[in-house]
């Protein structure tokens, strides 16, 4: 089922939590949710499953619109919300079957269903506990398999990592890429290396509004879409190195990258790669290269770069 | 349907798992026991089988019990946030609201149930009006359900439930005795009116053996009010 966020705003008194923000999730695939804290992550999200209805535009889950008939659309899809709210009283056999209850799950299934995701989500050494009794990382399992009880369609999921100890998040990232595959599954996230990992698109969004948008490999060259080298010359004096440099046809920019050393810091003119150039720019003149580099733009300096006021 | 059955089996479920069951019930069966056999219009006395006086005290420990077993069903929801959980599963406002309605009806007729033996003693002292106990029951069951009504607004409103407490109390206030006690004391239309708004009114002429559509329209009235203004407040998703 494809999710088609059309347009929507949400606005809370006078500030926009959410701004004109359209985009779309195709089936099978995994987008990741970014942006700072407030920047209208889990608004989205809470607009997409119907729980808040925007001011303006709508959202068509599998052709279905949700502001229309919410009903409808919420079968479909499975939610794990932000702070993963419980019922604490309940033990986690209890809490699936009643979920999977609401969720109109066959009553004849319900118990072979409640025992598949208590095996899928590791829960089956405290099965019989309450959720009061359990550590944070398991509620979050019982928040995920709660969301997945009805085998939905659509999954939401929002910032499902939170309080997991490193073996459990890579774990429960396996889990939703295999989900992923099938499905269509929107995550929102803090934890960039996570995204990157797990989806297969990013979303970016700062003050409601998509500032960047790709997969991580589209958003490394929106963000610097001009080359980037680091290089070390051998042979030679700083200052006349750093001319030459400059001189270079395809070289827009020359940085020293410290304080003694021939280390420099170039970028290209835009489309253009100037690693030939030095090469033998270098030949002419006998120097000798120790080191050659293409600077990685890190998912951080991203994120940083476009969500700063 | 369905929905609604799971949520009030849920509620049940947290009501006695929580103790406040039992404690509600063995509390509201010492008072009312109490009441109904050592104070009051004593039963030996007064020559005549009947359970006045149980009625009576009934109708003003319910008062205080109901706003207690209500104030968390929507409060806690909205200060855990389970609220959300449950209403982006595919379940409408109004199917919360009476699951939990339900629910804690539910409780308060198995309290009266278990007061079916005042009603069976008395009984094998003497004669007895058997219509006005059972009217006298239906009052009560009516009472109940508008106070729940009024009381699952209330925790509607608010994520404290001391606040939610408080509030069901003070406008369960109006109706208990204040609309009675003010339309006593004044005349003309007004009074007529706050009359008609009393609920004691209501109650003493169900609880007199006479069941009247009108009495019975009117607990209606109450019931849906609170439920369809908690579905509203529920709707409108504000935070605090």
């Amino acid at each position: 089922m494809d999710i088609i966020v059309d347009g929507i705003t949400k606005t809370y008194g006078l500030q926009h939590a959410v701004d004109n923000l359209s985009f779309t999730v195709k089936t099978g695939e995994i987008l990741g949710f970014l942006g700072p804290n407030g920047a209208g992550k889990t608004t989205t999200m809470k607009a997409i499953t119907g729980y808040l209805v925007p001011n303006t535009g709508d959202i068509q889950v599998g052709g279905i619109s949700v502001t229309r008939n919410p009903a409808e659309v919420k079968k479909h899809i499975g939610y794990l919300p932000e702070h993963n709210p419980l019922y604490y009283d309940m033990p986690i056999i209890d809490y699936l079957g009643f979920v999977a209850g609401l969720h109109g799950v066959d009553k004849k299934k319900i118990e072979s269903r409640v025992s598949e995701m208590i095996r899928v989500c590791g829960l089956k050494s405290e099965k019989h506990k309450k959720i009061r009794e359990l550590s944070k990382g398991y509620k979050q399992r019982v928040g995920l398999a709660q969301a997945l009880i009805h085998d939905p369609e659509v999954l939401i999921l929002d910032e499902p990592t939170t309080g997991l100890d490193p073996n459990q998040i890579v774990e429960i990232r396996e889990l939703i890429k295999n989900i992923g595959k099938e499905k269509t599954v929107i995550l929102s996230s803090h934890i960039l290396a996570e995204v990157e990992a797990t989806c297969d698109r990013i979303l970016i969004i700062h003050n409601g509004k998509i500032v960047a948008h790709g997969t991580a490999e589209e958003l490394r060259r929106q963000a610097h879409g001009d080359e980037l080298l680091l290089i070390g010359l051998g042979n030679t004096e700083r200052n006349e190195a750093f001319l030459a440099l400059k001189a270079l046809p395809t070289v827009s920019l020359v940085d020293f990258s410290d304080e003694n050393s021939s280390t420099f810091k170039i970028q290209s003119q835009p489309g253009q790669t100037s690693a030939k150039h030095i090469f033998n720019l270098c030949v002419e003149k006998g120097w000798y290269i120790t080191r050659l580099t293409p600077v990685e733009t890190k998912l951080e300096d991203i994120f940083r770069e476009v969500t700063k006021n | 349907m369905m929905q609604i059955w799971l949520i009030t089996q849920r509620e049940l479920q947290s009501f006695f798992d929580s103790l406040i069951a039992y404690i509600m019930i063995v509390v509201f069966l010492v008072i009312s026991g109490m009441f109904t056999w050592l104070y009051g219009s004593d039963v030996f006395f007064v020559n005549q089988a009947s359970l006045q006086s149980f009625f009576a005290i009934a109708f003003w420990t319910l008062f205080f019990f109901i706003p207690a077993l209500t104030m968390k069903q929507i409060a806690e929801e909205r200060r855990s946030g389970t609220i959300e959980m449950l209403l982006t599963k595919p379940v409408s406002e109004w199917q919360v609201l009476w699951g939990k309605f339900l629910a804690t009806l539910t409780l308060i007729g198995i309290a009266l149930l278990l007061t079916l033996p005042y009603y069976f003693t008395v009984w094998s002292l003497g004669p007895i009006d058997h219509g006005a106990v059972w009217a006298g029951y239906l009052g009560l069951l009516l009472m109940s359900s508008a106070y729940i009504s009024i009381g699952l607004f209330a925790s509607s409103m608010t994520n404290n439930q001391i606040v939610a407490f408080l509030l069901a109390l003070f406008i369960g206030i109006f109706f208990h005795l204040l609309f009675g006690f003010i339309s006593a004391n004044i005349s003309g239309l007004a009074a007529t009116v706050l009359n008609y708004l009393s609920l004691s009114t209501h109650y003493d002429s169900i609880t007199r053996g006479v069941i009247d559509t009108k009495d019975i329209l009117y607990f209606l009235s109450i019931i849906f009010m609170g439920i369809i203004s908690a579905e509203a407040i529920l709707v409108k998703r504000s935070v605090n």
